[in-house]
C-alpha cells in the first residue's frame, strides 16, 4: 500500500527502503506520523506539564487537597465507571448489529410490504436524536417483566443498552443495504445463471463480498456509540459521568476541579477511540471503498 | 381555533390520550418556545460550524507545519471525545473560570448563558467534522482542472474561487447534509445544561402532566419532521446545483 514510495533496484538501499515502508505502515495505524515529537520538544512538553502541575498544586490553599492528587485518588473509582461504559457500548453494538443486519436484509426483500416497512423503521430511528431514544426506552419500558411464574428484572443499564442499540440498528441496516447494492448486478445474474437459489446467492455470493465493505463504517459507528454511552448518565445509569458528579460532590463542589476532571475523562475517551479511528481509516484505505 | 383545541380535551376525556400541548395554553406556549429554541440553536450551530469548517479547511491547506498540526490536533480531539463531555467541559469547566458579568439589575450572572455555551461547544464539535468534509471536497478536484484553469490565465486565487470551490462544494454537499442532520440531533444534548430546548420542555411537560407516552410520541415525530425538512431542503439544493456529467 505504501511501499511503492520506496521502490528501488539498488541493493544497497533495500534495507533502508524496507525500514521506511515499515515505519509508514506503523504511522498509518497509530497516527504517530502526525505528531512525532523530537527529544527537545518532548522535554519542553514535560517541563511544561510539571510546571502546570506544580502551579495547580501550589495554587490550592494549604487546607485543601491538590487537584492532581484528587485525580489520582479517584482514578480507580472513575475507571470502574469507564469500564462499564465500554461494556454498555459492546453490548449495544452486538445487539444493534444483529438487529440491523436483519433489518438491512429486510430492506432488500422482494416483498414490497416488508421492504417498505423496514425502510420506514430504518429512517425513523436514523433520524431520531439518540437522547430521545434513550428517554424513550427509559420511560416506556417496565422495570421488570412479570411472566406470571417468574419475574425478570429489567435494570436501567439494560434499558440504556437497548436505547443505544436502536440508532445503531438503523445505521447498520443502511450500511448492509448500501453494501449489498454496491455489489455489481452482474454478480447476482452470474449466480443465478449457475442455478443458485436466491438464498444461496445472498449467503454464498453477495454477503461474503459485502463484509469487507461494511467493516470500516461498522468500526466508525462503534466509535460513535462509545462516545454516546455517556448519555446514559443523563438518565441515571451509574457510569463514568455519573461518577464524575459523585466525585465533585464528595470533594465539596470545588470549581477549580471541574475543568481538569472533565478534561481527564475526555483524555480517556480519546485514548480509547483514537486508535479505533486510525484503524478505521486504515481499513478504508485497504479495501479502497468510499463510505 | 379554541374549539379545535378544546376538542382535544374531549379526546382526553373519552380515550385518555392526554395531549396537554394542544388544549392547555400554558403547555402549548412552553412547547412552541421549546421548538423555537431548538430551531434557533440548530441554525446558530449550523452557521458557526460552517464558518469553522471553511476557515479550518483553509488553515489546513497552509504551508506552515505548526498550523497544520494544530488543526489536526483540534479535529482529532473533538472527533474522538464525547460531545456531552465537551459540553460539560465548556459549560462547567471553562464557564466558572471566566469573570462574572452583571445583569441589568446589577445582579452578578455568568458571562455566557447556557444557550451560548451550547452553541459554542456544538459548533466546535460539528466544525471539526466540517473541516474534514471541506478538505476532502477540495482534494477531490482533479489537478488537471486547476492546470486547465491556469492555462486559461486564471490566477491562483481566482482559480480557487471560481473553479475549485464551486466544484468542491458540490462534491461535499451529501456529507455536509449528513453532518447537519447529525448536528440537529445533537442539539438535544443541550438538555444536560438546562437549555430550554425541545427535549427539555417535553420533559417538563411530561413530568407535570404525567403523559409520558403521548409526549414521547410527539417529541420523536417533531424531530422526525424537523430533520425531514432539513434533508428535503438540502436534497433540493443538491439537485439544483447538479452539473451534468460531474460527480455521481
Amino acid at each position: 500500500m505504501t511501499d511503492y514510495k520506496y521502490k528501488t533496484d539498488l541493493p544497497v538501499l533495500l534495507p533502508a527502503a524496507k525500514r521506511l515502508a515499515r515505519k509508514d505502515e506503523r504511522d498509518a495505524i497509530w497516527g504517530f506520523g502526525l505528531m512525532r515529537p523530537s527529544g527537545r520538544q518532548l522535554s519542553v512538553f514535560a517541563i511544561f506539564l510539571i510546571l502546570i502541575t506544580g502551579v495547580a498544586e501550589a495554587r490550592s490553599p494549604d487546607n485543601q487537597q491538590g487537584i492532581i492528587s484528587i485525580l489520582i485518588e479517584w482514578t480507580p473509582f472513575l475507571f470502574e465507571g469507564f469500564l462499564f461504559n465500554i461494556l454498555i457500548s459492546a453490548m449495544a453494538m452486538l445487539l444493534g448489529t444483529v438487529l440491523g443486519g436483519i433489518l438491512g436484509l429486510m430492506q432488500i426483500s422482494l416483498i414490497p410490504s416488508i421492504k417498505h416497512s423496514s425502510w420506514f423503521v430504518t429512517q425513523f430511528f436514523r433520524n431520531s436524536p439518540w437522547l430521545c431514544l434513550l428517554f424513550f426506552t427509559m420511560y416506556m419500558l417496565p422495570f421488570e417483566f412479570d411472566l406470571g411464574f417468574v419475574v425478570i428484572p429489567f435494570p436501567d443499564w439494560l434499558k440504556a443498552v437497548l436505547g443505544l442499540s436502536l440508532p445503531i440498528m438503523a445505521n447498520m441496516s443502511e450500511i448492509v443495504r448500501g453494501a449489498i447494492q454496491s455489489i455489481p448486478f452482474g454478480q447476482w445474474e452470474a449466480a443465478e445463471s449457475l442455478a443458485f437459489t436466491r438464498r444461496q446467492q445472498l449467503w454464498q455470493i453477495i454477503l461474503p463480498q459485502c463484509v469487507k465493505r461494511m467493516l470500516a463504517p461498522w468500526m466508525n459507528w462503534y466509535a460513535i456509540l462509545t462516545m454516546a454511552t455517556v448519555l446514559a448518565s443523563i438518565v441515571g445509569v451509574n457510569e463514568v459521568m455519573t461518577r464524575v458528579s459523585e466525585v465533585l460532590a464528595s470533594t465539596g463542589g470545588r470549581v477549580d476541579l471541574l475543568a481538569p476532571l472533565y478534561f481527564y475523562i475526555m483524555t480517556w475517551f480519546f485514548l480509547y477511540t483514537y486508535p479505533i479511528a486510525r484503524l478505521t481509516m486504515r481499513a478504508e484505505r485497504k479495501f479502497n471503498v468510499n463510505t | 381555533m379554541e374549539a379545535f383545541f378544546q376538542s382535544f380535551y374531549q379526546l382526553y376525556e373519552k380515550t385518555g390520550i392526554n395531549l396537554t400541548i394542544l388544549y392547555d395554553a400554558y403547555d402549548r406556549g412552553r412547547f412552541v418556545e421549546g421548538i423555537e429554541t431548538s430551531i434557533w440553536l440548530s441554525l446558530s450551530c449550523l452557521f458557526f460550524s460552517l464558518i469553522i469548517g471553511l476557515v479550518g479547511a483553509w488553515l489546513q491547506g497552509s504551508n506552515h507545519t505548526i498550523t497544520k498540526r494544530f488543526m489536526q490536533a483540534y479535529i482529532q480531539v473533538f472527533r474522538n471525545t464525547p460531545p456531552l463531555v465537551q459540553m460539560y467541559f465548556f459549560f462547567f469547566g471553562v464557564g466558572v473560570l471566566l469573570p462574572m458579568g452583571e445583569s441589568e439589575y446589577g445582579i452578578p450572572e455568568p458571562m455566557f448563558s447556557a444557550f451560548t455555551w451550547a452553541v459554542i461547544s456544538l459548533s466546535f464539535f460539528a466544525g471539526a467534522f466540517n473541516i474534514e468534509i471541506f478538505r476532502s471536497g477540495i482534494e477531490s478536484v482533479p489537478k488537471s482542472t486547476i492546470e486547465a484553469a491556469e492555462s486559461l490565465g486564471y490566477t491562483r486565487t481566482k482559480a480557487y474561487l471560481y473553479i475549485v470551490l464551486p466544484l468542491a462544494f458540490r462534491v461535499c454537499l451529501p456529507s455536509l447534509t449528513n453532518n447537519m442532520v447529525n448536528l440537529v440531533k445533537t442539539t438535544t444534548l443541550a438538555y444536560a445544561i438546562a437549555v430550554p430546548e425541545l427535549l427539555y420542555v417535553s420533559n417538563q411537560i411530561w413530568s407535570d402532566s404525567s403523559n409520558v407516552p403521548e409526549m414521547m410520541t410527539v417529541l420523536l415525530l417533531t424531530y422526525f419532521v424537523l430533520v425531514g425538512i432539513l434533508v428535503w431542503f438540502m436534497n433540493r439544493w443538491e439537485r439544483k446545483l447538479k452539473l451534468p456529467g460531474y460527480g455521481v
